[in-house]
């Protein structure tokens, strides 16, 4: 089968995942063109207008300062969406490197590979992340190292064990025997052969990502007030839980619970798609 | 039997050690590129000059990183994590006041999540593609999607604004209980050994909520685990071959499936505890409940490094104590994993 006739196929038989797919491309033409399918401008308050519940004029309600939620929201999805996607990039770029340097080289290079690894995961991960943010300062960049940091431990072992599996079989001496170098292999026959499992450790881990970047925020940590973040829009809705004005708090929220299932749904279907096997 | 257990655990604290050293080493460093003078701090905004550079000397912050890293190292020998600038108790003081607070939280959450997960997985698993297959596993891809912090104030909004039947977010007990007795700390347990019904009462309506928002987070994986794990057993040959000798559907599952399902059920259930320990300081933040996840935050932002440092550590090393715990309870289940180790 042609490979666009095989992903429609393998896409028609699961189409929950076809709809997280859909999903997922609707979330990111958001992030690209938020600045021009917002109506209100995110940053402009309206104190007269403040703590308006949703409307027509307004179809998410305002905050305390006035602001249309549904803007701010709708810019949110550019700073998590950004965050989140650069993170589990770094992550995955550098646990990748490790990862395959600690499987194919072994001996000293892999013990002291895993011990780092051991080091980052004997921390509580989100308190470690807490930490970096609060050390390194409240910026984005430093969001997305933090993040990238207790994420880094699990594309070390996923591309660890896989290149370990690899490197024994044949096509690997085969290349050895025609003068390959040992990085030649690593690049062009083993890391290639790691990219399925790679992409379906980074779906599913863009969620969780996400959720990090946003709880950050959420305890005041990570990106500063004025900025549409959700998890920021979150925590200034969460003074005015407890007298009723639930849109502020409820929007972002909703924004990003659904766009975590999103990434969720997308990564068990491209697992299930890719690697029958491991189907729970 | 009793002396490899003893050998176990020997074996495992001390190959704990290098990784609980690594996390001061970790944890002292960032901590020292926190902003913010903390001498300036102790000494309070009129302080002058020298009383801020007397108080640096007493602290021993002019000395070098390796030095301090020293004293530390040695005041921890004592059991001595420091002292808070914030509310300038000893750190090991404020830990154990609030340590009982985040523990009954994160096992009454773990609890719940158990009592619900496991039988909902063992059901998906006896039925598969039934209606309770399918809520299963709704339960589970969305479970994992829920910001606590969210789920929280979602659960606060109804049961609290909407139906009245929570109490104010405001902590461990309302304004008009006073606490129990100091027995474990946990106020559930000390008001039960008191007889104070009433009291119990109010101390669970504080501590429902909460611990729904962490049950919600650590039902998915504990259920997924055990449908997974169950199915695949149930699916084996030794299962088939009990059936063929006419053993009762009950007597299959819960004498030969479930005790065979329940390794990687319980390796989760160390996992998931784990992570609760670290989202508690969300949890703890929206209920305004006073343990240590909130009490590390604090001091965080105020640049008050030496409770940070006492509650990493004191994660860590619950951590290990958590994995031996669940090493043991593994070689329990099955005695095949302690000849392995």
């Amino acid at each position: 089968m042609k490979p666009v006739a095989e992903w429609r196929y393998l896409l028609l038989q699961n189409p929950l995942t076809l709809l997280a797919l859909l999903a997922f491309i609707g979330v990111v033409l958001c992030a690209l063109f938020a600045p021009w399918l917002t109506p209100y401008d995110p940053f402009a308050s309206n104190t007269a207008n403040s703590l308006q519940a949703p409307s027509a004029a307004h179809w998410f309600g305002t905050d305390q300062l006035g602001r249309d939620i549904f803007s701010r929201v709708l810019m949110g999805t550019r700073m998590d969406l950004g965050i989140a996607i650069a993170a589990v990039c770094l992550a995955a770029a550098i646990g990748t490197f490790l990862g395959a340097c600690a499987g194919f080289y072994g001996g000293i290079v892999d013990r002291s590979v895993g011990r780092g690894v051991d080091i980052i995961m004997a921390f509580p991960l989100f308190v470690l992340a807490m930490a970096i943010v609060a050390a390194l300062g409240n910026s984005v960049a430093n969001v997305v190292y933090a993040s990238a940091i207790i994420n880094m431990p699990f594309y070390v072992r996923v591309v660890r064990s896989e290149i370990l599996v690899l490197k024994g079989a044949g096509f690997v001496e085969a290349a050895r025997l025609c003068g390959n170098s040992n990085a030649r292999i690593l690049w062009c026959q083993l890391l290639p052969n790691v990219s399925a499992p790679l992409v379906v450790q980074m779906s599913l881990n863009m969620g969780w990502s996400m959720l990090n970047a946003a709880s950050l925020s959420f305890v005041g940590l990570g990106i500063r007030p004025p900025s549409p973040e959700w998890g920021i829009m979150v925590a200034e809705g969460a003074h005015y839980i407890i007298s009723g004005q639930w849109w502020v708090a409820l929007f972002p929220g909703v924004a990003l619970t659904l766009t975590v299932l999103c990434f969720n749904l997308l990564g068990d279907g491209l697992r299930d798609i890719i690697d029958p096997r491991r189907r729970t | 039997m009793q002396t490899t257990v003893f050998n176990l655990i020997g074996r495992r604290l001390l190959g704990a050690i290098p990784s609980l050293f690594a996390v001061i080493v970790v944890t002292f460093v960032i901590m020292r590129l926190l902003p913010g003078d903390p001498a300036a701090f102790f000494a309070g905004a009129a302080a002058t000059e020298e009383a801020v550079a007397q108080i640096r000397t007493q602290l021993g912050l002019d000395e070098s990183m390796l030095k301090q890293f020293w004293i530390y190292l040695q005041a921890l020998g004592q059991g001595d994590m420091g002292r808070s600038f914030t509310t300038g108790q000893p750190v090991t003081t404020d830990l154990l006041e609030r340590m009982p607070a985040s523990l009954e939280l994160t096992l009454l959450g773990l609890l719940i999540a158990v009592v619900i997960g496991l039988p909902l997985g063992m059901l998906a698993a006896t039925h598969p593609n039934s209606w309770v297959d399918h809520l299963c596993r709704l339960l589970t891809t969305s479970g994992v999607c829920l910001p606590t912090f969210f789920t929280g104030l979602v659960l606060i909004y109804i049961f609290y604004y909407l139906l009245g039947w929570a109490p104010a977010p405001m902590g461990r007990l309302d304004l008009f209980s006073s606490p129990p007795t100091d027995v474990t700390g946990f106020y559930l347990i000390d008001s039960a050994l008191m007889g104070d019904w009433e009291l119990f009462r109010a101390a669970l309506a504080q501590l429902i909520l909460p611990a729904i928002s962490l049950a919600l987070f650590a039902l998915a994986p504990l259920a997924r685990m055990t449908r997974a794990g169950l199915l695949g057993v149930l699916n084996s040959d030794f299962i088939r071959t009990a059936r063929a000798n006419g053993l009762s559907r009950q007597t299959i599952l819960w004498r030969y499936a479930l005790r065979n399902s329940l390794l990687p059920v319980v390796n989760t259930m160390g996992m998931v505890f784990s992570y609760l320990l670290g989202i508690n300081v969300l949890v703890e933040k929206v209920f305004a409940w006073p343990g240590i996840g909130s009490y590390a935050l604090e001091a965080l932002m105020s640049s008050d490094y030496a409770p940070v440092q006492g509650f990493v550590l004191a994660i860590a090393v619950l951590y290990v104590l958590l994995n031996l715990t669940v090493d043991l309870t593994c070689s329990l289940i099955d005695p095949r994993m302690e000849a392995a180790q």
